[in-house]
């Protein structure tokens, strides 16, 4: 079979890349962790900290805002906000960070941004036994809703890998979004409750969460998780619906210009 | 037509050269309302088409500059043409900057797998062939040592031994290759003579016509993006040879 090199070859590269992408990935989380004495135990140990920190400030300042649980709903919160704020970093430097590689070999140059994000995925879910655990230690009901939880978690992956691409190529290009994107990271963080309850917004406000799909993530997981109900499916759907348009707007992006990531990177 | 297994058919290669490179918005804003916004088109290829045959020792010669190394990428995928076809049947591994691709805080045994994952190998065939890479690159004792602790020798050695432990049906190499110690470099002379004498199709790039004549049989000769002579590779060296002998 010959291969039309200056063409397409989505499939065929998916097939024949697979264990690179596996490679990457199983890097990432290798070095993340290698010459610390606690290695991987440090992904449960991370969040577990912090969430011991923050309840304690949030909890003693603010009496936790009245919020039920306080540990649970912080901890929903931060997972997620930490997986998409780490998952989109990283795939923003994904493309300069492997130049070296990008002029040598043609691999197909999704696969670092993929592996970015599927990295920070792994540890995400890693997290999520320390929130069981503390769900556990609160008291807080484990149902058979938990199952459901995959779907507002999924629509998360998607979202976070269509920001990912769109960041990663605009980072080509300017280089300053590296160092404005912490700042709209810590931006966002404040503007999703994450560690306040939506209500303490103005009700004029409430539309930034409204239109925020990743509260819309934390609202379904939190329904599950802290209260043993099953979540709107409204909050579903825009969380669905926003993750293809993300992964859309990502992929049209990165397709369009990774021919020219060569020339800049 | 079924011997075909490169073909290359009116590749044409632009680059925008700007005096400064514009990579932050400020910049970019700026120049944009300056309406500085504007490159000096370069074109590397011009129009290049040939074909390379099943089993051919294909060499390109031509000066620095010439666009050699930029239809080597085009051909291994890693830059896309501005305008016209390339087509590539069978396997190809392109023996360019081995040492891109290594992570550092990753072992000898560890970078052997990502490496080989890089280049598209798949986990039985690098499994099946380890031993043989490390017996190879005579790093056996230092093969779970971190790669920062290595020596640059190490390095290329592992490089090079991870490269060409494959059969490929397309061998891409810029100048011969000959790494570490006087030892090695017999070696690895060796390793690269038994793959270019096995029936792989190779394409060789070199300003050295000694070199093209010694290993190619045909050839073509690039001269700032333009296909200047293709033929026998005695008769495009010689052409070469004496061309550059009156200027």
């Amino acid at each position: 079979m010959a291969v039309n090199v200056t063409g397409h070859r989505f499939l065929h590269n998916f097939r024949k890349y697979k264990f690179l992408l596996y490679q990457l990935v199983s890097r990432d989380i290798k070095t993340k962790y290698r010459k610390s004495v606690l290695g991987v135990f440090w992904s449960f140990l991370e969040p577990l900290l912090t969430m011991i920190v923050l309840t304690i400030i949030f909890s003693t300042l603010f009496k936790g805002f009245g919020v039920q649980n306080y540990p649970v709903y912080l901890l929903t919160g931060r997972l997620i906000y930490t997986f998409f704020s780490g998952g989109t970093t990283a795939a923003m430097q994904s493309i300069r960070g492997s130049a070296g590689i990008l002029k040598t070999v043609y691999v197909p140059k999704y696969i670092y941004s993929l592996s970015a994000i599927l990295s920070n995925f792994v540890t995400f879910l890693l997290s999520l036994v320390v929130l069981f655990l503390v769900m556990a230690a609160t008291n807080a009901p484990f149902t058979m809703y938990i199952i459901f939880t995959s779907l507002p978690i999924i629509a998360l992956l998607f979202f976070t890998i269509g920001v990912g691409l769109i960041v990663a190529t605009i980072n080509v290009f300017f280089r300053d979004l590296q160092h404005l994107y912490g700042v709209l990271m810590v931006l966002f963080m404040y503007l999703t409750p994450i560690f306040y309850p939506p209500s303490i917004v103005p009700a004029s406000f409430r539309f930034i969460q409204d239109y925020n799909p990743i509260f819309a993530v934390i609202e379904c997981c939190r329904s599950v998780f802290l209260y043993g109900e099953v979540y709107d499916p409204h909050l579903l759907i825009f969380a669905l619906v926003s993750a293809a348009v993300a992964m859309i707007v990502g992929l049209l992006l990165f397709y369009k210009f990774q021919d020219k990531f060569i020339l800049h990177v | 037509m079924e011997n075909t297994v490169i073909k290359v058919e009116n590749v044409k290669m632009k680059f925008n050269l700007s005096k400064e490179r514009t990579d932050n918005l400020k910049e970019y804003v700026i120049k944009f309302l300056k309406r500085e916004l504007h490159y000096e088109p370069f074109w590397a290829l011009k129009g290049v088409s040939f074909e390379v045959n099943k089993g051919d020792k294909f060499g390109i010669i031509g000066l620095n500059g010439a666009g050699k190394s930029t239809l080597l990428k085009n051909i291994a995928g890693v830059m896309k043409p501005t305008e016209g076809k390339i087509w590539v049947k069978g396997s190809m591994v392109p023996l360019l900057e081995m040492g891109a691709g290594f992570d550092p805080d990753y072992t000898g045994r560890e970078n052997i797998f990502l490496k080989g994952a890089l280049l598209g190998y798949t986990r039985r065939f690098l499994e099946e062939k380890f031993d043989e890479i490390v017996e190879f690159s005579e790093l056996e004792e230092f093969i779970d040592v971190p790669l920062k602790n290595y020596s640059s020798g190490m390095k290329a050695r592992l490089a090079f031994s991870i490269a060409t432990m494959v059969e490929p049906e397309i061998l891409i190499v810029d100048e011969v290759l000959s790494v570490g110690d006087t030892k090695f470099q017999r070696k690895s002379r060796e390793k690269m003579q038994s793959l270019l004498n096995e029936d792989a199709t190779v394409l060789f790039v070199s300003h050295s016509t000694q070199q093209v004549k010694t290993i190619c049989e045909r050839a073509i000769w690039l001269h700032q993006g333009e296909l200047i002579a293709e033929g026998s590779a005695e008769e495009v060296c010689d052409l070469y040879e004496k061309w550059v002998k009156e200027n």
